[in-house]
């Protein structure tokens, strides 16, 4: 167990604000989504506006990010094994993707 | 003679990445058998499918795509009877890279057949479908500017190559299109229904297995177009295995594919590349290594024989 003192506590707390500050301000917080076994994971993630998203394909085959309705907002292309696609939400909203090789595949990104 | 070993040892050759099958139209039926098999003599008119070549792919189980269609080219080559022509039923490359696509023609145009090809999905990575249709399908005539899709005739049978991996939707399985099924009611309209039709498209246009997108969603509208002719039969590739129906005049089918297995449908939880144990890859393509298991084989078509 660690036991704090009164001032490392009061040091501790000044971090976690300093945190908070920096999300809250232009800084872009940062999220990922993983592709494993033909599938978003997770399905429905949400950020706060500003937010970096990073897809990461961890299957053996190669998938794409793709959102769902025109005007398409993003387009991975194709990504084979290990590649990373990333966008950053700047306005709050929920936008629906799928794989575009593989439309079974779909997730969401809701954006407050 | 009609050896029952020998058609049970056809059956059983359903290894999971074939060089690809023999169709011969004998009487306006066209008939199936795997390459390697005994090839009756004397046949008017055969073709050649082969699938899903996957050039790029190099992971387990299969470090050599390029060889394995190689090897599946060979035996084409190898048959006694010279098929008309060879189709091709997509995902001919693996990302829609110009070097694979080279690689791919090289070694597919070493078969010296006439060869006709329709996009797989992952053909269409780049700029829509255009590379592959410039390179591809060059010299057929397409039923829309960049469309992938096209009808020729040879030997008195009519074959329509589709493309269901385009414009897909979230969500969708395959899809046609409202211009290629207009299209297509067209390029149908005024052939008498005893004229045999083949339908080659790259994922299949029955639903095979919708959880995992095998299937095409505007498929039934193309299917109704096809009732009203005697003899139907629609091949398909994507699913990385032989699958077979046959409803009313209608016989579906799909292929193998040159470069890996894929499970059957829900056996795994992803439709992802099936590994195999070390060293069986080059046996499995083999006619030598068939085991007869009478009785267990899912894949009704492979029944049907050359000569009978």
């Amino acid at each position: 167990m660690i036991t704090l003192t009164r001032r490392e506590a009061l040091a501790a707390g000044a971090g976690v604000l300093g945190i908070a500050r920096v999300v809250g301000s232009a800084r872009a917080a940062a999220a990922t989504v993983g592709i494993d076994n033909f599938a978003f994971t997770p399905a429905t993630l949400t950020v706060p506006t500003g937010t970096k998203v990073t897809w990461t394909n961890h299957d053996d085959l190669p998938h794409t990010v793709t959102s769902a309705s025109p005007p398409k907002l993003f387009h991975s292309g194709p990504l084979d094994t290990d590649d990373a696609f990333a966008f950053t939400f700047a306005t709050a909203g929920a936008y629906k993707y799928f794989c575009a090789l593989h439309p079974h595949m779909q997730g969401t990104v809701v954006v407050t | 003679m009609n050896d029952p070993t020998t058609r049970r040892t056809a059956l059983e050759c359903m290894l999971w990445a074939g060089a690809g099958l023999v169709w011969t139209v004998a009487g306006g039926i066209p008939r199936a058998s795997l390459l390697g098999t005994a090839q009756a003599a004397g046949q008017s008119f055969s073709f050649v499918q082969i699938s899903d070549s996957h050039i790029g792919f190099a992971k387990d189980p299969n470090m050599d795509v390029p060889g394995t269609l190689t090897e599946a080219i060979g035996r084409i080559r190898e048959l006694p009877q010279t098929p008309a022509l060879l189709l091709h039923t997509g995902d001919v490359s693996h990302l829609s890279k110009v070097a694979q696509f080279d690689t791919a023609e090289q070694i597919v145009g070493t078969a010296g057949l006439d060869t006709h090809y329709v996009p797989g999905e992952h053909d269409v990575l780049v700029d829509e479908a255009k590379p592959f249709v410039a390179r591809f399908q060059a010299r057929e005539a397409q039923g829309a500017p960049d469309g992938g899709f096209y009808s020729f005739d040879q030997n008195g049978v009519h074959f329509v190559g589709l493309n269901n991996v385009t414009d897909l939707k979230a969500g969708g399985l395959g899809n046609l299109g409202a211009v290629q099924l207009a299209w297509l009611e067209k390029d149908l309209a005024g052939r008498p229904a005893s004229q045999p039709i083949v339908v080659f498209a790259h994922v299949p246009l029955w639903t095979v297995y919708a959880d995992w997108g095998w299937g095409t969603d505007d498929g039934a509208v193309a299917l109704a177009l096809l009732r009203r002719f005697g003899s139907v039969t629609v091949l398909n590739g994507h699913i990385h295995q032989v699958m077979q129906k046959i409803e009313g005049t209608v016989a579906f089918h799909t292929a193998r594919s040159t470069a890996f297995p894929q499970p059957a449908p829900g056996a795994a939880p992803s439709p992802g590349p099936q590994k195999i144990a070390p060293g069986l890859l080059r046996s499995v393509l083999g006619t030598t290594e068939v085991r007869v298991v009478a009785g267990t084989a899912p894949l009704a078509i492979i029944d049907t024989p050359l000569a009978g």
